[in-house]
């Protein structure tokens, strides 16, 4: 083909695009109009009820309490932060949250991928039965147990501490943990553990030493899903405890009380401050680490 | 173990085949006992806190045993079963959960469906967007609860004043909460508003494995857009859609949360899960809640062993 042939032919491909592009433009632009609308409606129909509560946690209860309502704090005030925060028992569910959170956090990962290594890496008989038993306990209903194990707890005085908490949240957490930290160790090339044994490593100082290490991106990963849930649970929350010293920020929402100074029921604007200062750290947590949650959540959706 | 560890290096050294596999399975043999060390915690844990109340579960369904009483336990047969049959509070509290599960997986997969496939093609901002649909999903459903509570509020809640005040949508205030016909759909709001986003990330990760070749050979061939999304986006998300619906079906039928802090203790809306923890908590009768633990376990099951069923057959035509 000559290039002044070529040439002809890319020019007429060029012309009937522009063609086709013209006749669709139009329809084009309505196109890429209604797409944009619909995210706007996805953004403000997920946004929507932060919005509020942020509005009504800095509205003045004279404004909150009064009809027609605005959408707008026009008198923004930090009242309601401070009742709250001046509120004894918010501030202790506040620290019995971080407690239990990071504490079942910190077992769920020891415990848990040191198990993860042990199926993921070792061969021994009985591998796949465990493997099976761990995925199992994942979608195991927590329902099925509460009455035996209230009435553990009650047996060895273990109701109404945040111990018992801890204890129930960091069995409800470690198959997750074990499934999605096998699955990355069993990833890993063998090779690493040849070469640690040839420098005459023991398995278990391959693990501390080369395995571990190189875990570190799914550690945060199941990490931060250990803490969300634990920081999240409500059914045991009220289970197995009792008085309000004892509450986790869950259940301290539940029963939340306080005084308003108009008199109502529920302190609505205090309520939503409460919720605004509970969802924050989540909000900071999810944001920074959005990509690893997803990898953690669609590794365990997907593979178990 | 050191030691050991350091002999077995030094035999392979020598370099003999017959020493080799000697140490291979000598090797073998130290890593076995060292998996069953390494899992014992975990295996220990489950079976005190997991294992351990299920079997003792079972074994008081069967008896009339309550909480701090001093009536002794007696062993009473199914009786707690059959009791459980015509217990209405409990029956109306399975219709309660299984329609909040039809209700909330089918509107979570549809809207999550649209939501997946116009974050999944290319715009501005779509990082952003998906941050921002991981949130709800990360705050606790209590705390979401109480912010929908209050939008829910009969005079002051922003859904009333849209629809009355604003719009005339309504001729009058609805409340939401308190009104039998309205409550059921006020949780599953609530519950499909917070999971939604969730399961258009999982379908959009499904989506994301689709080569966009397959898309292009398609245009190619005068595809509809309609078309495509039967002939190929369906049958390849296929994998993600029953991981996401069978996880959500769990899901749903454990709920507590969501209505727990919605109505309290209210009879006309338990779910499964609430009744059985007011068997316990509230009227401490440990042999009876234990019935009810059996038969929600029974009832989960029932889901699982009928997906299961569908897929085998699906799988095998």
């Amino acid at each position: 083909m000559s290039a002044s042939a070529s040439a002809s032919v890319s020019r007429a491909s060029t012309a009937s695009r522009t063609r086709i592009k013209d006749n669709t433009t139009v329809g084009r632009v309505i196109l890429r109009g209604a797409f944009y609308l619909l995210l706007f409606v996805i953004a403000v129909y997920t946004l929507f009820p932060f919005y509020w509560a942020v509005r009504s946690s800095i509205t003045p209860d004279s404004e909150l309490f009064k009809t027609p309502i605005s959408y707008w704090p026009t008198h923004p005030t930090f009242d309601n932060y401070a009742a709250v925060l001046s509120q004894g028992q918010f501030l202790t569910a506040l620290k019995n949250s971080v407690i239990v959170s990071t504490t079942v956090t910190a077992l769920s990962l020891l415990i848990g991928s040191v198990t993860a290594y042990a199926i993921g890496r070792l061969k021994f008989r009985g591998r796949t039965p465990i493997l099976y038993l761990v995925l199992g306990m994942t979608i195991f209903p927590g329902a099925a147990i509460l009455p035996a194990l209230f009435q553990l707890v009650r047996a060895v005085h273990l109701y109404n501490t945040l111990t018992a908490l801890v204890f129930a949240y960091t069995v409800f957490t470690l198959p997750f943990t074990v499934w999605v930290l096998q699955s990355f160790f069993k990833a890993l090339p063998g090779e690493l553990e040849e070469a640690a044994y040839v420098d005459g490593a023991t398995p278990f100082q391959t693990f501390i030493q080369v395995l571990l290490p190189l875990a570190t991106p799914a550690l945060v990963t199941t990490g931060l899903l250990a803490f969300i849930g634990a920081w999240n649970e409500l059914l045991f929350a009220v289970s197995l405890t009792q008085t309000p010293d004892k509450r986790t920020v869950t259940s301290a929402i539940t029963s939340f009380q306080g005084k308003t100074t108009s008199g109502f029921d529920i302190p609505w604007g205090q309520l939503m401050a409460a919720t605004v200062i509970i969802t924050i750290p989540l909000v900071v947590l999810t944001l920074i680490f959005q990509r690893r949650i997803l990898a953690g959540l669609t590794a365990g959706a997907v593979k178990g | 173990m050191a030691v050991n560890a350091a002999r077995n290096t030094a035999q392979v050294g020598t370099g003999l085949p017959q020493e080799q596999t000697r140490h291979r399975s000598r090797l073998e043999q130290s890593q076995a006992k060292l998996a069953w060390i390494m899992l014992l915690p975990t295996l220990l844990a489950l079976a005190l806190v997991a294992f351990y109340p299920l079997l003792s579960t079972f074994f008081y369904s069967l008896t009339n045993a309550r909480l701090a009483s001093n009536r002794p336990t007696r062993f009473i047969g199914l009786q707690n079963f059959q009791d459980l049959l015509s217990d209405t509070d409990f029956v109306h509290s399975i219709g309660t959960t299984v329609r909040f599960t039809l209700i909330t997986v089918v509107f979570e997969f549809l809207l999550g469906m649209i939501v997946a496939l116009v974050i999944n093609s290319n715009f501005k901002g779509r990082g952003a967007m998906r941050a921002i649909m991981l949130v709800p999903w990360a705050i606790p459903t209590a705390v979401s609860t109480q912010m929908w509570k209050w939008m829910y509020n009969q005079v002051y809640g922003v859904f009333n004043d849209l629809l009355v005040t604003r719009t005339h949508f309504l001729s009058s205030p609805v409340a939401w909460v308190a009104q039998a016909n309205t409550s059921l759909p006020a949780i599953c709001a609530v519950d499909i508003w917070k999971t939604t986003p969730f399961v258009a990330l999982l379908l959009l990760a499904g989506l994301q494995v689709v080569p966009s070749e397959v898309y292009e050979a398609a245009r190619v061939d005068g595809a509809s857009a309609v078309r495509q999304f039967f002939a190929i986006t369906l049958p390849l998300l296929r994998p993600a859609i029953v991981v996401t619906l069978i996880f959500r079906t769990l899901d749903a039928l454990r709920v507590f949360d969501v209505i727990y802090v919605m109505f309290g203790g209210r009879a006309d809306t338990q779910s499964m899960v609430i009744y059985n923890q007011r068997t316990i908590t509230e009227f401490s009768q440990l042999g009876y809640g234990s019935a009810v633990s059996v038969a929600v376990f029974l009832i989960i099951g029932v889901f699982v062993v009928i997906y299961a069923t569908v897929l085998k057959v699906d799988q095998q035509s």
